[in-house]
């Protein structure tokens, strides 16, 4: 035994910690070498440099490009032409004297149309994936993690009993509204509190196992999947007041699936991991280890599907504005000038291209680097260097 | 080598773990896994109890039911005469810092999103050490007593080897200043250079803490290394193939190669009986019949064995 007790700390090999190379600069060597997510970056960053700037440049009360302003007489311009100082009044001269894109048929600068819609179609994208990214990482991690507990008979009557307060919240007049309410929520919570402490003392039947919770989801996730979601999205728009929000609310709440899947499988794996069991052995809660050791680590695919998703809500936009379902006018997005400009193909063509070129150019340069990032992040690829 | 102590800081009494193995549309059960099946043990305090096994024979598993990671189907465990098999996540808690465990894989063990201090500090924080400042510094001294630098603590486990990875994972079971640490195989994926500073600092570890270890390998070589006491499959016939099996360092020690034949039996409905019935070179119609007690042989040497019982 005594030949044990020597060198138990100091070794050489514990000494030996080999150089420090950030997960940022390796992450950036990957993305050199792939051509297209490079340029599919530079252009993303373009992009948003251009939203950003296009936002503070065609609002407050006098914007250096003012996108609604009609100048009748100088209607249908090509791309490039000066403005006519003969027939403007003062305040109608574009700033720069030139209009850059032309104009459309009331005379309105594309130029600022397009920094205009660029801004919504930023802000739609994000929003809507942002909406979409956290009810998929919250439903997606509640199947992975807590997938196999039971929904009982008592869970599902707490929820009705919820839904059912939210109904009367919703429906029943003054004194009654409040009792209803009242009523539902005390009821739910004595079902889950007693159901908690002493499931003894309820009928047996309460305690009975309908689902688990990730069939719950699973099956959420594949009737969601089953419809085509461009027609949802068009069904849940006709029937709500058109306005910017409800389009990115409507376009995320429609496109979380994706994201949910990807982070139960994530989940489902990263729960076996050895990590996860030292945590859980340590007594830490679930709350963190959900989200400080499984969350960080399930979210590569994630934002893989989120800048994908980006392009797909970008679309989805101006597909909506351009049957006319989107963004309310005056507004500009890119999908109601292309709509607009549709009529003048042949007089004023630009109309039509500009804006489609804009949409193509940006959704592929997100598909390209949501791609391109999947590479990156691929910790098999990353071994290899 | 002493008789078992008295002082048993462990016990598992009658332990099974059974996986359903469903089939088909329905996923009705076929049959089942016998992962643990009937696996008495008691560990004693401060010393070290080796466990041995073939892969897959439930070694694991026995791990995670005696931490109350996984339920067992049946039997029960005592963690100092208190029976702990059935208490809930909120009872549990004062059990979990006195038992850690480390693993056998130094890429899987560590949060790769985590630094090394990060990861020993998520113990330190379970125990309720809330100053900041005083968490680094004990992260530091952790660190230094498991042979590692303190400026470790700001470095990701990629940067790290398996060794090195390995004393980030011992430093955190120390974390919560544990009694009893279940040791999974945790130099099989190890160089054998590296293995042995590893099992010195586990051994000096254990001597400066008054840890005891419930040590599991596959390497009787290993586990005879580091344990006073060696469960099962010992002082078998079995085991005196497998030890028969092993590399000799020593060229003057004669062993007379009795090779293994026959089939690891599949623990998908294994056969009653002694778990060697395929490979013994002694088997007998008794070894197919029934279980076989556990009996104590040649002082700590526990043996399910009709040959060492009979004898
Ligand atoms: N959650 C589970 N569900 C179904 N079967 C399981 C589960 N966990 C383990 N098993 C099965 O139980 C058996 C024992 O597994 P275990 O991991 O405990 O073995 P082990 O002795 O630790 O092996 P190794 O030496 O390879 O680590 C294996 O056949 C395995 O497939
Ligand atoms: S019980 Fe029988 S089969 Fe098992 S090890 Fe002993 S002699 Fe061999
Ligand atoms: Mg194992």
């Amino acid at each position: 035994m005594s030949h044990a007790d020597r060198n138990i700390t100091g070794t050489p090999e514990a000494l030996a910690v080999p150089a420090r190379r950030a997960r940022l600069q390796e992450s950036w060597i990957l993305l050199r070498r792939n051509r297209l997510a490079l340029a599919g970056m530079v252009i993303f960053l373009l992009f948003f440099a251009v939203a950003v700037a296009g936002m503070f440049l065609t609002t407050g009360t006098s914007p250096a490009l003012d996108p609604n302003l009609v100048r009748l007489q100088e209607k249908l311009r090509p791309p490039l032409s000066r403005a006519n100082l003969n027939s403007l009044r003062p305040e109608e001269v574009p700033k720069s004297g030139v209009y850059l894109l032309g104009t459309d048929e009331l005379g309105r600068d594309v130029f600022a149309r397009m920094l205009q819609g660029a801004w919504v179609s930023l802000t739609v994208g994000f929003v809507a994936v942002g909406i979409a990214v956290v009810i998929g990482v919250v439903l997606g991690g509640l199947a992975g993690y807590f997938g196999r507990g039971p929904i009982t008979v008592a869970g599902v009557l707490a929820v009705l009993l919820l839904g059912g307060a939210a109904v009367a919240a919703g429906t029943l007049p003054g004194s009654l509204r409040v009792l209803g309410v009242v009523v539902a929520v005390a009821l739910a919570g004595v079902l889950v509190l007693l159901r908690r402490r002493r499931p003894g003392g309820l009928p047996s039947f309460l305690g009975l196992q309908i689902l688990t919770v990730d069939m719950l989801i699973t099956g959420l996730i594949d009737i969601m999947l089953c419809f085509p979601s461009f027609f949802l999205i068009l069904t849940v728009v006709a029937l709500l007041p058109a306005s910017i929000y409800n389009i990115m609310v409507v376009i995320g709440i429609t496109s979380w699936m994706g994201a949910a899947r990807f982070v139960r499988a994530e989940f489902l794996s990263l729960r076996e991991q050895d990590f996860v069991t030292a945590a859980t052995a340590l007594g830490v809660s679930d709350l963190r280890i959900i989200f400080r050791h499984m969350v960080p680590n399930a979210m590569a695919p994630v934002l893989v599907s989120a800048t994908i998703g980006i392009a797909g809500a970008i679309l989805a936009e101006a597909g909506l504005s351009f049957l006319g379902f989107g963004v309310p006018p005056p507004h500009a997005t890119w999908g109601n000038i292309l709509s607009d400009g549709k009529n003048y193909l042949f007089d004023a063509p630009w109309l039509t291209y500009i804006p489609g070129c804009a949409i193509l150019v940006v959704v592929l340069s997100f598909n390209l680097f949501g791609e391109g990032l999947r590479d990156i992040l691929n910790p098999k690829l990353r071994e290899r260097h | 080598m002493t008789t078992l102590a008295n002082n048993i800081i462990l016990r598992g009494q009658g332990l099974r773990r059974y996986f359903p193995v469903r089939r088909g549309f329905l996923q009705r059960v076929m049959g089942w896994i016998k992962a643990v099946d009937g696996v008495d043990l008691k560990i004693p305090a401060a010393r070290t109890l080796g466990l041995v096994g073939e892969s897959g024979c439930g070694k694991s598993t026995l791990a995670r039911l005696i931490l109350k990671l996984d339920e067992p189907n049946e039997g029960t465990i005592l963690y100092r005469d208190r029976d702990i098999t059935h208490l809930s996540r909120e009872e549990m808690k004062p059990y979990r810092r006195k038992m850690q465990i480390i693993f056998q894989d130094p890429y899987g063990s560590l949060n790769p999103r985590m630094t090394a201090g990060h990861t020993i500090e998520e113990g330190l924080r379970t125990i309720g050490l809330k100053d900041r400042d005083q968490r680094r510094r004990r992260v530091a001294e952790l660190l230094e007593k498991v042979g590692m630098p303190a400026w470790a603590a700001d470095r990701y486990p990629h940067e790290f080897s398996g060794g090195q990875r390995q004393r980030v994972g011992i430093a955190r079971a120390l974390s919560v200043e544990p009694e009893l640490i279940i040791c999974d195989e945790p130099v099989s994926a190890l160089d054998v250079s590296i293995q042995a500073q590893i099992l010195n600092l586990l051994r000096g570890l254990q001597r400066d803490l008054g840890l005891s270890y419930l040590f599991i390998s596959h390497d009787l070589n290993v586990v005879e290394y580091m344990s006073e006491v060696v469960y099962d499959k010992h002082l078998n016939p079995y085991s005196d193939a497998l030890f028969a099996s092993m590399p000799v360092p020593d060229p003057a020690v004669k062993r007379i190669w009795q090779p293994l034949a026959g089939d690891v039996p599949s623990p998908f409905n294994p056969p009653p009986g002694c778990k060697f019935q395929n490979r013994c070179p002694l088997v007998e119609d008794r070894c197919r019949a029934a279980e076989i007690p556990l009996y104590q042989a040649n002082g700590d040497h526990l043996v399910r064995c009709w040959k060492v019982l009979g004898r």
